[in-house]
This record gives C-alpha cells, sequence and structure tokens, in this order.
C-alpha cells in the first residue's frame, strides 16, 4: 500500500515536471498575445516523434531532444509570423487559426510515422534503478533524471526571465505590450520569439515525456487538456502559479489513475470547477 | 522656411465610428515646450496616441517627424526616431523593479549617449535608493519619476508629457517643472499637456487650447500668460 503511495508521489512529481514545461511556454505566449494557442499539444506530440526518429539515427538522446525542440520552434515561429499575425485581434480566428494546425499536424504525424503508440528508448547510461535513500526503495534511474532535468529547465526559464534583457522585455510585454512597443521596441517581432520559444519548450517536452510515457494519437490533445489544466489552476501569466498548478495536476493525475483509474479525468476537473467557482483568476492569477 | 521638429497638418483621429480630432495642425520646433491644455475628454491623450500610432487611435493626416512622415509607420517605429512618452496616469510595469524599467529599454544604445539609467539617477536621487523595488512599490512622486526616465533613457529628441502633475503634491509638481526646464535648456522639445494651468503658464514657449478635438486658441507664451480670462472662459475656470 504505501509503495504505492511513493510511487505515485514519484510519478506525480515527475508528470508535473513534464507539465511544467509545456504550461510555462502556453502561458507565456496567452499572457503575451491573448491567444490560447491550440497548437501546443500537436507540437509536443511532433516534437516527441522528431525526437524518435532523430535518436534512431544519431543514437544520442540529447541531439534527439534539441532537434524535437528546434523543430517545433521554427514551426510555431511559421505559425505567428504567417498565420496567426494576419489574424490577430481576432480571437475567434486566432483560435480556429490554432486549432486547424492541430489537426493538420495530428494527421501529419499519422501520416509519417503511423498509428501505433511508440515509445523513445531510456538512454542506456540512465537504464536500471537506484535505490532511494531513507525509504530504500528502487525506482528508474531515468525518471529521476527527467525530474531533474525538468527542474533544470524551470531554473533556466527562471533566470532568463529575471535576468535577461530579452526576459524583462518579455515581462514588460505581458504588463502591457503597448507600452513596450511605445518605448521604441518591436513587439511584434518579441511576439514571434516568445512564440518559438514556446513551440521549443513544448518539442523538447514531447522528448521526454515520449521517454516515460507512450508516444501516440490523442496523446496531444490529451497533454494539451492537462497543460490547459494547470494554467487554469495556477492562474495566467504567473510562473510560480504555474510550478503550484502543475504539482496539484500531476499529482491528482497521477494518484487518480493508480487508485481510480475510471475516473482519473473527473478527479482532475474537480480541483478546476473548485477552484474557479472561488478565485475565477486561478491560484495566483492577477485579477481582470 | 523653419524647421519644425514636429509638424501635424489637418490631423483627424477616431476611435472606431468616433471622430474624436478633427483638423489639428499642431507643430513643435527643437528645444522649444509646447503646452497642450483642455478641459477633461476634449482630446489631449488623443493627440499624444496619435503621435505614436497607439490603438485603437487611427489617424489621417500628415504627422512629419524629424522630416520623415510618420502617419504609416509603427509604434516602436516612430519611438525609435525619437519620440519619448511619458503616459497619463504613468503606466509603468507593475512586475518590473525600477532599475529594469530602464535596462531594458536602453539595452541597444551606445554608452555615449547623454541618458542613461545612471544619468536618471542623478537626476533624481531618490530613484536610486529604490532601484530593486518593483515599479508599483514606489510613491506618486517616485513613479511619475521613474515614468520620465524610463521615457528619457531612450534618448528622445521629443518627449511627450500627458498630464505629469495629476496627484502629485505641490513640492513633485515644482521638481517635474525644473526638471523640464533643465531638459528644454539642453535642446529637447518637449510637448506637455497639462490641466495644471499654473505650471502650464510657467512653462509654455507657446500654448493651444482643445476644445472638442479642436484647436480653440493657439498663442505664444506670454499672451499665454497675459490672456488670463480669454484662457479661463476655455477652461470652465
Ligand atoms: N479607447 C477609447 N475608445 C473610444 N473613445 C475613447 C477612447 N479613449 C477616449 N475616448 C473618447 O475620446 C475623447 C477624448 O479623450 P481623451 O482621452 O483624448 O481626452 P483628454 O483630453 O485626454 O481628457 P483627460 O483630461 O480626462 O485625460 C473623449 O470623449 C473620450 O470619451
Ligand atoms: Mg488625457
Amino acid at each position: 500500500m504505501s509503495l504505492i503511495l511513493l510511487m505515485s508521489i514519484l510519478n506525480g512529481l515527475t508528470l508535473a515536471a513534464l507539465l511544467f514545461i509545456t504550461a510555462s511556454g502556453l502561458t507565456l505566449s496567452f499572457s503575451l498575445m491573448r491567444v490560447v494557442n491550440l497548437t501546443h499539444g500537436a507540437f509536443y506530440l511532433a516534437g516527441g516523434f522528431v525526437g524518435l526518429s532523430v535518436l534512431k539515427a544519431t543514437e544520442s538522446w540529447i541531439i534527439a531532444g534539441l532537434a524535437g525542440g528546434l523543430c517545433m520552434a521554427a514551426l510555431a515561429l511559421f505559425e505567428e509570423r504567417f498565420l496567426l499575425r494576419w489574424a490577430r485581434g481576432n480571437d475567434l480566428i486566432e483560435t480556429l487559426v490554432s486549432l486547424s494546425i492541430a489537426i493538420i499536424i495530428g494527421d501529419l504525424i499519422l501520416v509519417i510515422w503511423g498509428g501505433y503508440p511508440k515509445t523513445i528508448a531510456i538512454p542506456q547510461a540512465l537504464g536500471g534503478a537506484i535505490k532511494i535513500p531513507i525509504i530504500n526503495l528502487p525506482y528508474p534511474l531515468y525518471r529521476i533524471f527527467m525530474l531533474g532535468l525538468a527542474i533544470v529547465i524551470i531554473g533556466g526559464l527562471w533566470l532568463f526571465l529575471k535576468k535577461t534583457n530579452f526576459g524583462i522585455t518579455i515581462r514588460a510585454g505581458v504588463d502591457n505590450f503597448q507600452m513596450v512597443s511605445a518605448l521604441g521596441i518591436n513587439v511584434r517581432r518579441l511576439f514571434t520569439s516568445v512564440f518559438g520559444l514556446s513551440g521549443f519548450l513544448a518539442g523538447m517536452a514531447g522528448v521526454i515525456g515520449g521517454t516515460f510515457m507512450m508516444l501516440g494519437i490523442g496523446e496531444d490533445w490529451r497533454i494539451l487538456t492537462l497543460t490547459l489544466i494547470v494554467i487554469i489552476v495556477g492562474g495566467m501569466g504567473s510562473l510560480g502559479g504555474t510550478i503550484v498548478g502543475a504539482l496539484i495536476t500531476g499529482l491528482i493525475y497521477s494518484f487518480a489513475t493508480a487508485f481510480i483509474p475510471e475516473f482519473s479525468l473527473f478527479v482532475l476537473f474537480l480541483p478546476v470547477a473548485i477552484i474557479l467557482s472561488i478565485r475565477p483568476q486561478g491560484l495566483f492569477g492577477k485579477e481582470v | 522656411m523653419t524647421e519644425f521638429l514636429l509638424n501635424i497638418c489637418h490631423l483627424d483621429a477616431y476611435y472606431g465610428k468616433s471622430h474624436i480630432l478633427q483638423g489639428i495642425d499642431l507643430q513643435v520646433r527643437s528645444g522649444e515646450l509646447v503646452v497642450v491644455v483642455g478641459r477633461n475628454g476634449m482630446g489631449k491623450t488623443t493627440l499624444l496616441r496619435s503621435v505614436l500610432g497607439l490603438s485603437p487611435v487611427q489617424r489621417r493626416g500628415e504627422i512629419v517627424f524629424n522630416g520623415l512622415e510618420t502617419v504609416k509607420k509603427l509604434t516602436h517605429e516612430i519611438a525609435s526616431m525619437g519620440v519619448g512618452y511619458v503616459p497619463q496616469g504613468r503606466l509603468l510595469f507593475p512586475s518590473l523593479t525600477v532599475d529594469e524599467h530602464m535596462q531594458f529599454v536602453c539595452r541597444n544604445k551606445k554608452k555615449e549617449s547623454r541618458w542613461t539609467p545612471e544619468e536618471v539617477y542623478n537626476l533624481f536621487p531618490e530613484l536610486r535608493q529604490r532601484a530593486r523595488v518593483n515599479g508599483g512599490r514606489l510613491s506618486g512622486g517616485e513613479q511619475q519619476m521613474l515614468a520620465i526616465g524610463r521615457a528619457l533613457v531612450t534618448n528622445p529628441l521629443l518627449l511627450m508629457m500627458d498630464e505629469p502633475s495629476e496627484g502629485l503634491a505641490q513640492i513633485v509638481i515644482k521638481r517635474v517643472e525644473q526638471v523640464c526646464r533643465h531638459l528644454v535648456s539642453e535642446g529637447m522639445a518637449i510637448l506637455l499637456v497639462e490641466q495644471n494651468l499654473e505650471m502650464a503658464q510657467g512653462l509654455a514657449d507657446r500654448a493651444f487650447i482643445f476644445y472638442n478635438g479642436r484647436i480653440a486658441y493657439e498663442a505664444p507664451g506670454d499672451t499665454f500668460r497675459r490672456e488670463r480670462e480669454k484662457v479661463g472662459s476655455f477652461l470652465g475656470i
């Protein structure tokens, strides 16, 4: 019993870390541009499959992760620059454009990689299990690695937003992008690059997620749903809120799948409903 | 002909279908302080937003800045031509510290520019102690100083200020007034929107009074200071 409990906690943490990476990109682009990018789940899945193929060719997991991220960054840059920018200001069209691209990418994945679920092979150096001290339980080494990698990415993102000029500009743009442009800064270019960054994070998350979960049709929408739950729970535009939202979502989902798998989605939407009825802006979101 | 730094001709400005500014002609020379006064809702802010092309204002007419037509340009292009903006209500960035407000703006500027964050701190020493404080935590006066500093580090040729005295104590208003004088003495042009008539009259090289989106009165500073009754009648005093 306590074994399942501990496993659920660890699995929940790993999922939370993964969801943080997908959610941070989505919440950045949303709070800057006010567009909910429904393509995000497709970026995740396509990034994972790109990583799968690159891993086969290069046998390097690191290169695979970067390739998944960079390909999706390129796709995201294209989407923002040539499709979304043209629809800017019209929420309905923007949402429809991002939805259509998600569907197209989903179909392309089916054509290129087929309909069978696949998994990215665990890097050899990370095979096997380690004993977790104190509780003395074996846990797969690569899952610990994924957790550590996600924490590094979280830290990197944090430093980037706090310390670099680009990060400061993004935060200023989230507060008031018109004022940023009135200071002589090209906000269109800012939008495009943040969209690219968001695509990069989603694509890389796909490679990470594809290594400890399945890559398959439908996974894009499942991850998108979980990511949206993270953002709704944590509140739009707050990195701290995204961390808490990812923890809540990851842990609940992991416990629910372990103990009451039939109800896992229902159990997930319960906190969403509760939080939205008490704090419509999410736990850490700013009031609108 | 005298070269105007900013030359606005037959400017019409709209919010959607409502026609706010109607046939505005207004000029600012280099090193000149031009004041725009008028009661609430007369279109003063709309004028400044039109110069920068900030949405949702739509504009028609001619706005030539430093010899170049700007009506077709984007906001950030116009701003980088040398237009600084201190908006009404300051519009600081709540998630940025005082330092960050200026740091990200002047990133690409050369070291030898007149206005660096360091120079802004010399101008407003009280900001230096607050460098790591978030913009939203400052007092009203400090907020206004930061809003001015943020515009200065873009090293503008023309500084547009929208009601900088709003909500400030008399001493702070005097400080802002001094700073304006100092900037003009260094050759900067200022387009100042003010409701505080005393401050406006104290500073104006030339003055315009807006009434329902039109220019109802235009005069050199001395005339503006002398014709108290006429000016008062437009402002409802
Ligand atoms: N975003 C907007 N959409 C529609 N109408 C607007 C908008 N902003 C301002 N207006 C209208 O345009 C007119 C001019 O407004 P503006 O803000 O330029 O006035 P102002 O002279 O700056 O007034 P104040 O002294 O109160 O700041 C007003 O009638 C106002 O109601
Ligand atoms: Mg105004």
